[in-house]
């Protein structure tokens, strides 16, 4: 991966940049001028514990991108990766996962640390015939990192994988997922939220490319940005020629709460096919001023009714994570970000 | 208990109050009437400080505080209740949810304790059955989907829970069919009481039938033009607004 090498050979010459039309709104060639030293391995102590650690039976931990490289997983079994970056350095890492046919994954996946890391995270996630997956992503990076956590996931007939991508971005910040869809009844879920203020920018990219029939893929993603922060969504779901009776829904939604942020969407849908059954939906606005009188008018002060109107707008997302725990902790670290 | 006098409004740069004065003292039950463009919905948003009405004159007062000085939530705190001619929808905010924290909203704001959830629950029951309102309709967004019948009716639900001095009702029985309107005016007439006091805004005389005022009061051109007995609706009903357009 050209992003990892530009890391390990400091050349930024091969960073994307607004010249690739897939990173245009996510430069990274232009913000980084000088290629960073490697990153120093992290110190024990300032690795600390995970969003997810008390959930898990096991936890992985990648630090400045020093950790395992490939895991099996047969049976029934809840994992956490936490990356942890810390300093001013450059790192890259990679993870293969394999889950054996019929088995079960729950992966709770976490991004943090502290400085102005350039951090790249390579996933690499196959799914057996049957095997069913849920990824809940939860990214609190560093407001002056530079992150990008890039997810291969293959699918086989009658798999199911669901995902939750989590994030209030970084100084720059990409969180991409390509999923090969063999149709066979496998079933996808991409979800998302972003929940940016300050500076901080989040890309969340998707590329779904359905190979055959009768698979189906449901995606929303919702945000909120606010002060100068900026969000990329860019989402497309490709159904190959012959692939009919692919179902497929796409829904983004972003609440801008101040003039001088922004939101940059590109939903697409490639459809090949004759007899598929495809939708998509897109809008960015502002918060309801009628329904935030009406709630006033009930008693609610203004931040109030806005902190909850905005909860209540991406609670929609954070609904469809199954696993309990991690749900009740995406909801937490949503109410935290959008407290007035 | 309310007090409003010359008040003087405008939307944009169109006057629409032009001079109303009203006095409404505790216990009582008051119906505004008016034609169309009269001004009705204007002073119920006046009077709950909706955005974009300018006051350019005049006062409201509760019980001698100029309401006109806070902010919404403020004077729904001291007890003013708008109950809306269309009640908007709180997609992901289920209705129990909301009551509850609006209700305490306004105790914090009072300086009272919040109310628990468990004697939250056992109220909003009791209500909930008053009212005819099936209980797991609470537990869905407010007033997402609901019917009009079924958005009025919330309206009711919440206002018995708030328990406000002042309630305000505009247009009421929009959108109700007899059934209906005869449950929510039940609801209401159950909150009639000596320190409650009733602003019924109607064009049209049928809610009167359900909710009996005290008085009748005729806005035209953005003033009260006439006022009576209750034998005053029925007159407006029988003979229309014509008469008080031209007053106006």
């Amino acid at each position: 991966m050209s992003l990892a090498e530009a890391i390990r050979e400091r050349d930024v010459s091969r960073l994307p940049s607004r010249r690739d039309e897939d990173w245009r709104w996510t430069d990274l060639r232009g913000l980084i001028r000088q290629a960073p030293e490697p990153s120093a391995p992290l110190a024990a102590d300032r690795v600390g514990e995970g969003p997810f650690s008390s959930l898990a039976g096991r936890t992985l931990v990648v630090a400045n991108g020093r950790g395992p490289a490939s895991l099996q997983i047969e049976g029934e079994a809840v994992i956490a990766v936490d990356f942890v970056s810390g300093g001013d350095g450059g790192h890259a890492a990679s993870l293969s996962l394999t889950v054996a046919p019929g088995a079960t994954l729950i992966l709770l996946e976490s991004y943090r640390g502290e400085g102005g890391y350039l951090s790249h995270a390579a996933l690499s996630i196959a799914l057996g015939e049957g095997a069913r997956v849920e990824r809940v992503v939860l990214a609190d990076a560093s407001a002056d990192a530079v992150e990008v956590s890039q997810a291969e996931v293959a699918l086989s007939p009658g798999a199911a994988f669901a995902q939750t991508l989590l994030t209030n971005g970084a100084r720059r910040q990409r969180i991409e997922t390509r999923l090969s869809h063999p149709g066979g009844q496998a079933e996808a879920r991409l979800d998302g939220v972003y929940l940016l203020a300050g500076k901080r920018h989040a890309d969340l990219t998707s590329v779904v490319t359905h190979a055959a029939t009768h698979g189906a893929t449901s995606q929303l993603a919702k945000g909120v940005v606010r002060d100068q922060a900026r969000a990329v969504f860019q989402g497309r779901i490709v159904v190959a020629e012959h692939a009919d009776h692919t179902e497929a829904r796409m829904g983004h939604h972003a609440l801008i709460l101040s003039d001088q942020a922004e939101v940059d969407a590109k939903p697409e849908l490639e459809i090949y096919a004759d007899d598929v059954a495809c939708a998509h939906g897109n809008s960015i606005g502002v918060l309801d001023e009628e329904a935030l009188f009406y709630m006033r008018q009930r008693g609610l002060p203004e931040g109030q009714a806005r902190a909850l109107l905005t909860e209540a707008f991406v609670g929609e997302v954070i609904d469809r994570i199954g696993h309990d725990g991690a749900r009740e902790i995406a909801r937490a670290w949503a109410a935290e970000r959008l407290q007035a | 208990m309310l007090k409003i006098e010359n008040l003087h409004a405008r939307v944009d740069e169109a006057e629409i109050l032009k001079g109303l004065s009203l006095e409404i003292p505790a216990g009582e039950v008051h119906a505004v009437m008016g034609p169309n463009g009269a001004g009705k919905s204007t002073l119920s948003y006046v009077l709950t400080g909706r955005g974009g009405y300018e006051v350019t004159q005049g006062s409201a007062s509760l019980d001698g505080e100029d309401l006109l000085a806070l902010a919404p939530n403020e004077r729904a705190a001291r007890g003013v209740f708008l109950s809306f001619q269309y009640p908007l929808e709180i997609p992901g905010v289920p209705a129990l949810t909301f009551v509850r924290t609006a209700l305490n909203a306004q105790r914090k704001a009072r300086g009272e304790p919040e109310i628990a959830a468990p004697q939250f629950l056992k109220l909003a029951r009791e209500k909930a059955a008053a009212l005819k309102i099936d209980f797991d309709m609470l537990k869905r967004p407010l007033n997402v989907g609901f019917s009009g019948g079924e958005k009025k009716r919330m309206e009711i639900f919440q206002m018995s829970l708030l328990e406000p001095r002042l309630l305000i009702l505009d247009e009421t029985d929009s959108g109700l069919d007899v059934d209906a309107l005869r449950i929510v005016s039940e609801g209401v007439n159950a909150l009639r009481g000596p320190e409650r006091s009733m602003l019924v805004i109607t064009h049209y005389q049928r809610l009167l039938d359900y909710i009996r005022p005290d008085r009748v009061h005729v806005l035209s051109g953005g003033r009260i033009v006439a006022s009576g007995g209750p034998e005053l609706a029925l007159e407006l009903e029988r003979e229309g607004y014509e008469r008080y357009a031209r007053a106006a």
